[in-house]
């Protein structure tokens, strides 16, 4: 039988790979998004877990709304994506000084 | 048993295959093509754990539709990748180092010590239909974050839509100026002497 453990450090593990996702692709913000939205995968399989192993259904409610937010965020960002790449030709996270001062 | 384990040893490879190919190959459309297949696993996953309604919604909803968009917006966007990898080396060391202190410290929490079968053990099935019974909670105990949720897809489409719609580039009709013209702001008529015809033949 498979533990709680072992779903708890493959959601860590998960979630340190899109840290490191962060890190090591900062210049681009398409791979940025794509590594949010591997920790929202991360932590929604953390609240599954739970909910199975607890026999309790609201963790699957959170993932549920978890989801929807994830979606509206994945929508607006790459929203802007586009229309950052409409004014500046680039998507590199450099370029974006302009509220520098 | 033994079954169910070599198939949960085998999904958690894929997925975290699937999470390296995306953090580290060069060309964006193969970065969300392998972020479909990590989504697709970890639906495997969740089938497991027997979330079937929320796992069925993720391939549906994420890899149809959020993953799509993803897709379509890497293909349309003409992206100079090969600015976009520098740094990636020199950021190595680093990256692996937060990530693989992060694994350290959630592994010494989260291990068998503390979550193992001997602490938690795994529950009996239960016969009830997931989808029913998270649509009982969703729909009593869970009504008005249910409802603020779509709210939120609402504004999230009004946004992006506006966000990306130019306005001063299209073709438009008013109705309030179509409504207010009149005959002789389109059609303007002038006094004039009749010409005679240049080569002299016919009737003027």
């Amino acid at each position: 039988m498979i533990a709680l453990s072992d779903f708890l450090i493959v959601a860590a593990i998960l979630f340190s790979l899109s840290v490191a996702g962060i890190f090591l692709n900062r210049k681009n913000i398409i791979i940025l998004l794509m590594c949010i939205e591997l920790m929202l995968l991360a932590v929604n399989l953390n609240f599954i877990a739970f909910s199975y192993f607890a026999g309790d259904a609201a963790g699957q409610v959170f993932v549920f709304f978890i989801l929807t937010v994830a979606a509206a965020e994945a929508a607006i960002g790459l929203a802007i994506l586009v229309v950052l790449f409409r004014n500046l030709s680039t998507i590199n996270v450099d370029a974006l000084n302009r509220l520098k001062g | 048993m033994i079954m169910e384990k070599i198939l949960f040893y085998c999904f958690a490879g894929i997925l975290l295959f699937a999470a390296t190919m995306v953090i580290t190959v060069r060309n964006p459309v193969r970065a969300a093509l392998f972020l479909v297949l990590a989504f697709f696993t970890s639906a495997a996953i969740w089938l497991m754990l027997e979330a079937e309604f929320l796992a069925i919604s993720l391939v549906l909803v994420y890899v149809g539709a959020v993953l799509v968009l993803f897709l379509f917006v890497v293909m349309m966007l003409d992206i100079d990748t090969s600015a976009l990898k520098e740094g990636f080396t020199r950021y190595l060391p680093l990256g692996l180092l937060v990530a693989v202190l992060i694994v350290l410290e959630l592994i010494a929490v989260l291990g068998a010590a503390n979550f193992g079968l001997d602490q938690v053990p795994a529950p009996v099935a239960s016969d009830e239909s997931n989808t029913k019974m998270l649509g009982r909670l969703l729909y009593t105990v869970y009504v008005y974050p249910f409802e603020i949720a779509s709210v939120i897809l609402t504004v999230a489409i009004v946004a992006a839509i506006t966000l990306t719609l130019r306005p001063h580039k299209r073709k438009t009709q008013d109705p309030a100026q179509q409504v207010k013209v009149r005959s002789k702001d389109r059609v303007r008529l002038i006094k004039m002497a009749s010409e005679k015809r240049q080569d002299g033949k016919g009737k003027p």
